[in-house]
């Protein structure tokens, strides 16, 4: 099992929000994930951020600022390409780590 | 990249902090517009928004928290740390900054000269294309005459080569020339260019102003106007706009000036700036064995060199069959038929610098690389003997769970920072450096126009000698003082011997090097100075002090073939003038002039100069028998030769030389005739000082053919006060032959001239080679002291077992000896190498010359017992109990 997957998972929600929205603020990220997941999971801003400046400084994702729909001003964040790569091989890790997961709870 | 953008993040924390400060508070704007269009109040939408988020000075500190994880912190640190161990020891550092940017800056300044002479292309568009053709393997017999070393085709060669040049788009000839500018009586001699119409198209010049030569230009030898260049348009001409009415007055005639080249075009010799160019012209008694152009051309695209070489070799044949000179022996003309073109590429131009220099600038890298790794080595022992006095520190940082890793980049950084120091201040010395090089080479004659200007090239050098520094300074050390085992280094602490062997060992190999390095360098130096001391001190058997040579064209308006006699008896009876000659060739000076001469049935080359009676008495040459000439020596008298010994030995055999008949050979202008040797002289030196002295012949001048009395003519003044002398010449020559232009040098000046070479090669190779001996110096005495030191409570504990000072000192010494030993035989044997690569710049001694070598030995040998012996005898001087007692 890969190293930090807790915070993996967090960087993998954020990655793959990224790949279906296009390019969002960290606003519009938390609320996606929100909708999206009925809820259930609730990004904190706490964590969100940090990994957001993470990413950047990675150079997993670019930030520019613009004027959001209702006219406040946001960093607006895309994914770069080595981002891209990053969700393709966190998203196949996370298949192995669920299947793991799956496998020790199913045992009988 | 991302190590990049992280670096330089970290320089703008500010703007970051404030940055995440405005995304936080955006967000949490965005948190309460939600809340009120769910239809809370604006007091509640704010009060929910701030629980949900928390402290938003709290996020930003976990969001620069991050940084920290991703080891920027440390970096940071890390530079931090190194700049606070420069300002702690400032001494240190700048001894190391210093000794790197004077090693990087002299091999930096060597090289820039070299890129500058040999690397750098013409400044014209794709100079990769452009070939030059020239004469296969050269014209060794050399048939004809050749205007300079890079004039390789006849007037009508060019014609033929100019109708027939598949491989090439478009193809030229220039040949440079002088000419008197300036209105009369203040003429000076500019740098002319001639060059074909195609030139400057070819070669993709621009105008900065007007317009440049083109093909309605070429024509007869009537010039229509000509091109300055940049510098000589803005000295010259004031820079003023160029308009059909603007001049110049050259060789006495107002010329129209057509247009000014752009500034960065300096012709096509790399180290000479042309000033004027003009339509070459081809005049109607053209000459076909007068090597008179140099033929450049574009390769077309598609065409390699080879395939052009092939062409060209294919059109040969018909091409000399088509332009054989007439007056030429059936063997001569043989050879000339068998000459083949060829192509070769001329991007870099043509340059005397780099036949000249070539060898001398790739010694002196060499010899400037040598010095650099001397230092560097002096650098290292220092590194280490640092190193180990942080052992404990590196001990226990380690023990506490630094990586080593993490430690070398420490240390790494530290000299790295150093090097790059040293590199850029390097680079910029050098080029104050290259240029007093390069003007060092100046001569009375001339001024060697040499762009020095830093390239990429240039920069990628010195960042290179940076880098490879900072590999042997530092990395080595680094890497032995971080692989040690902590335990042992905190076992052993300061206390008893010190035991790590193999640190030493490293060291000693080390120093071994540097000596046998200083060995290599003191050879090249003493090699050097002593060569260009035999140079100076060489007697060429002709007197050299107060002659001044009065140069000028013959025949010259009131000065002809029957007053030339006159002319010279009018010089020597000037009070204060000793003696006076003419003559047609300055000896000394690179001139040759050779016809082939049959004596009996033995034929060969010999040396021909035409001088007047009085050039052996002047020139101090005494008659070894026989008579001089006369006066009565004119044209229609039997022809006459005075020759050398060298002459004698060759071609005359058993009988005495006097009488003997010699027939020249005929050349074009030099009918054949038979002449009788009436007297021989020594041999003196001929072109240089360094040939051997070669056959020479010389006949009165009154006997030059009548169809070659067209000369460069030269009036030898001997005089006990040659200023006097050549104003009184002058003031005679005004009133006497008004119009006749005499320019005026000193012979020995010309001939320390052709030395300049010699000097810069004698005083830089003894520059370094007494550096390299004091180097070595500073590294022994500091490596030896710092080992004592070391080995104190060691010394003070056999002093009390009774070893005596004299013990302490001999094993000290003999331990230097035998370094010293395997350093001389190993520098021995690499100076030996190293000497083949001199040999040819070496005069009046071979590279392995024994008297040199047992002179650098020696005096190494002396280096090093003087750096031995006093930090030797500082450590026997201990006393046992004081070192002892200070564990």
């Amino acid at each position: 099992m890969a190293k930090n997957d807790l915070q993996g998972a967090l960087d993998l929600l954020i990655l793959k929000t990224l790949s279906q929205l296009g390019s969002m603020h960290g606003y519009g990220i938390v609320m996606h994930i929100r909708r999206v997941t009925d809820e259930v999971l609730i990004v904190e801003e706490g964590s969100l951020y940090p990994a957001l400046h993470r990413m950047e400084q990675s150079g997993w994702v670019r930030a520019s600022w613009a004027v959001t729909e209702y006219g406040r001003k946001a960093k607006w964040y895309a994914l770069t390409r080595a981002g891209r790569d990053q969700l393709a091989s966190r998203e196949k890790n996370w298949a192995q780590v669920v299947k793991g997961v799956d496998a020790v709870l199913r045992f009988a | 990249m991302a190590l990049f953008r992280r670096i330089l993040s970290l320089s703008r924390r500010a703007s970051m902090e404030r940055e995440i400060d405005a995304e936080l508070r955006e967000h949490m704007a965005m948190c309460i517009d939600d809340n009120m269009a769910r239809g809370m109040s604006r007091e509640e939408a704010e009060r929910d928004a701030r629980r949900r988020f928390g402290s938003p000075a709290a996020i930003r500190e976990r969001v620069t928290a991050e940084d920290a994880a991703l080891g920027l912190e440390s970096l940071l640190n890390d530079v931090r740390g190194a700049l606070r161990v420069f300002l702690r020891s400032p001494g240190f550092s700048l001894a190391v900054v210093g000794t790197l940017a004077l090693g990087i800056g002299a091999n930096t300044a060597i090289f820039e000269i070299l890129n500058a002479v040999r690397l750098r292309t013409l400044p014209i568009t794709k100079p990769g294309e452009l070939v030059e053709l020239r004469i296969a393997d050269g014209n060794p017999t050399g048939i004809g005459v050749k205007n300079s070393v890079f004039t390789d085709f006849t007037m009508p060669m060019w014609q033929e080569v100019r109708e027939h040049h598949d491989p090439l788009s478009g193809i030229f000839a220039w040949a440079t020339g002088a000419a008197n500018v300036g209105p009369p009586g203040q003429t000076r001699v500019a740098n002319g260019l001639a060059v074909t119409g195609e030139f400057f198209n070819v070669l993709g010049v621009t105008p900065v102003q007007g317009r440049l030569i083109e093909p309605q230009d070429e024509g007869g030898c009537q010039v229509p106007g000509v091109v300055v260049s940049y510098p000589f348009w803005k000295s010259q001409m004031g820079g003023e706009p160029i308009t059909p009415g603007s001049t110049i007055i050259a060789n006495g005639q107002p010329l129209r000036v057509l247009g000014v080249t752009s500034p960065s075009f300096f012709g096509m010799v790399v180290g000479d700036r042309f000033d004027v160019a003009y339509p070459a012209c081809t005049p109607p008694n053209v000459q076909a064995d007068e090597f008179v152009v140099t033929v450049m051309g574009r390769l077309k695209p598609g065409w390699t060199l080879k395939q052009a070489t092939e062409y060209f070799d294919a059109l040969s044949p018909g091409l000399f069959q088509k332009t054989e000179p007439m007056g030429y022996s059936a063997e001569a003309l043989k050879t000339w038929k068998a000459f083949r073109l060829a192509a070769y590429p001329a991007g870099a131009g043509v340059s005397y610098l780099r036949d000249q220099y070539n060898s001398s600038l790739e010694i002196l890298l060499a010899i400037t690389g040598l010095v650099l790794l001397i230092a560097c080595a002096n650098l290292a022992n220092l590194m280490l003997a640092r190193a180990s006095g942080k052992r404990r520190e590196l001990a226990v940082r380690i023990a506490l769970g630094a990586s080593r890793g993490r430690l070398l980049r420490q240390i790494l950084l530290e000299s790295a920072l150093l090097a790059a120091c040293g590199a850029m201040l390097g680079a910029a010395l050098a080029q104050p450096l290259s240029r007093d090089l390069v003007n060092s080479l100046n001569t009375s004659q001339n001024t060697i126009q040499l762009m020095i200007a830093p390239d990429w090239r240039v920069l990628l050098f010195a960042a290179a000698a940076g880098i490879a520094t900072c590999v042997i300074f530092a990395a080595l050390p680094a890497l032995r003082s971080t692989g040690e085992d902590p335990l042992t280094s905190l076992k052993s602490g300061e206390r008893g011997v010190v035991g790590n062997r193999e640190q030493f060992s490293l060291q000693r190999a080390m120093l071994i090097t540097q000596i046998a390095v200083s060995m290599v360098l003191l050879v090249g130096a003493l090699l050097f100075v002593r060569s260009y001391r035999n140079l100076l001190t060489v007697n060429p058997g002709i007197r050299e002090n107060n002659i001044t040579i009065g140069n000028f064209v013959f025949p010259s308006g009131n000065v002809k073939m029957d007053n030339l006699a006159q002319l010279v008896d009018s010089v020597r009876a000037i009070p204060g003038v000793e003696n006076a000659a003419a003559t047609t060739r300055i000896p000394l000076s690179g001139q040759d002039w050779s016809h082939v001469v049959e004596v009996g049935s033995v034929d060969g080359s010999s040396k021909f100069t035409y001088v007047s009676p009085t050039f052996f008495a002047t020139m101090g040459i005494p008659l070894l028998g026989g008579r001089n000439f006369t006066e009565y020596d004119t044209d229609g008298k039997p022809l006459v030769l005075i020759v050398n010994q060298a002459f004698v030995r060759k071609y005359v055999h058993g009988s005495s030389p006097l009488g003997v008949q010699v027939r020249v050979r005929p050349e074009p202008m030099y009918p054949a005739r038979t002449c009788q040797i009436v007297a021989v002289i020594p041999d003196t030196k001929y072109a240089d000082l360094r040939a051997d002295p070669p056959p020479q012949a010389f006949v009165p001048v009154a006997q030059l053919p009548v169809t070659a009395q067209n000369q460069g003519m030269a009036i030898f003044i001997a005089s006990r006060d040659p200023i006097a002398a050549q104003s009184a010449v002058r003031r005679m020559l005004e009133a006497n032959y008004p119009g006749l232009d005499m320019q005026f040098s000193d012979f020995q000046q010309g001939i320390l001239d052709h030395l300049v070479g010699d000097r810069m090669m004698a005083r830089l190779a003894g520059f370094f080679g007494v550096l390299a001996a004091l180097l070595v110096i500073v590294g022994l005495h500091g490596v030896l002291s710092y080992f004592l030191a070391q080995r104190r409570g060691e010394i003070g504990i056999r002093m009390a077992l009774g070893a005596t000072r004299g013990r302490i000192v001999a094993a000290t010494l003999g331990n230097s000896c035998l370094m010293l030993g395997i350093g001389l035989v190993a520098g021995t044997a690499l100076a030996l190498l190293a000497g083949r690569g001199a040999s040819t710049l070496l005069f009046g001694l071979k590279p392995w010359d024994p008297l040199t070598l047992v002179g650098a030995a020696a005096l190494l040998a002396l280096v090093t017992v003087v750096a031995s012996v006093v930090p030797s005898l500082r450590a026997a001087n201990v006393n046992p109990i004081d070192s002892l007692r200070a564990e």
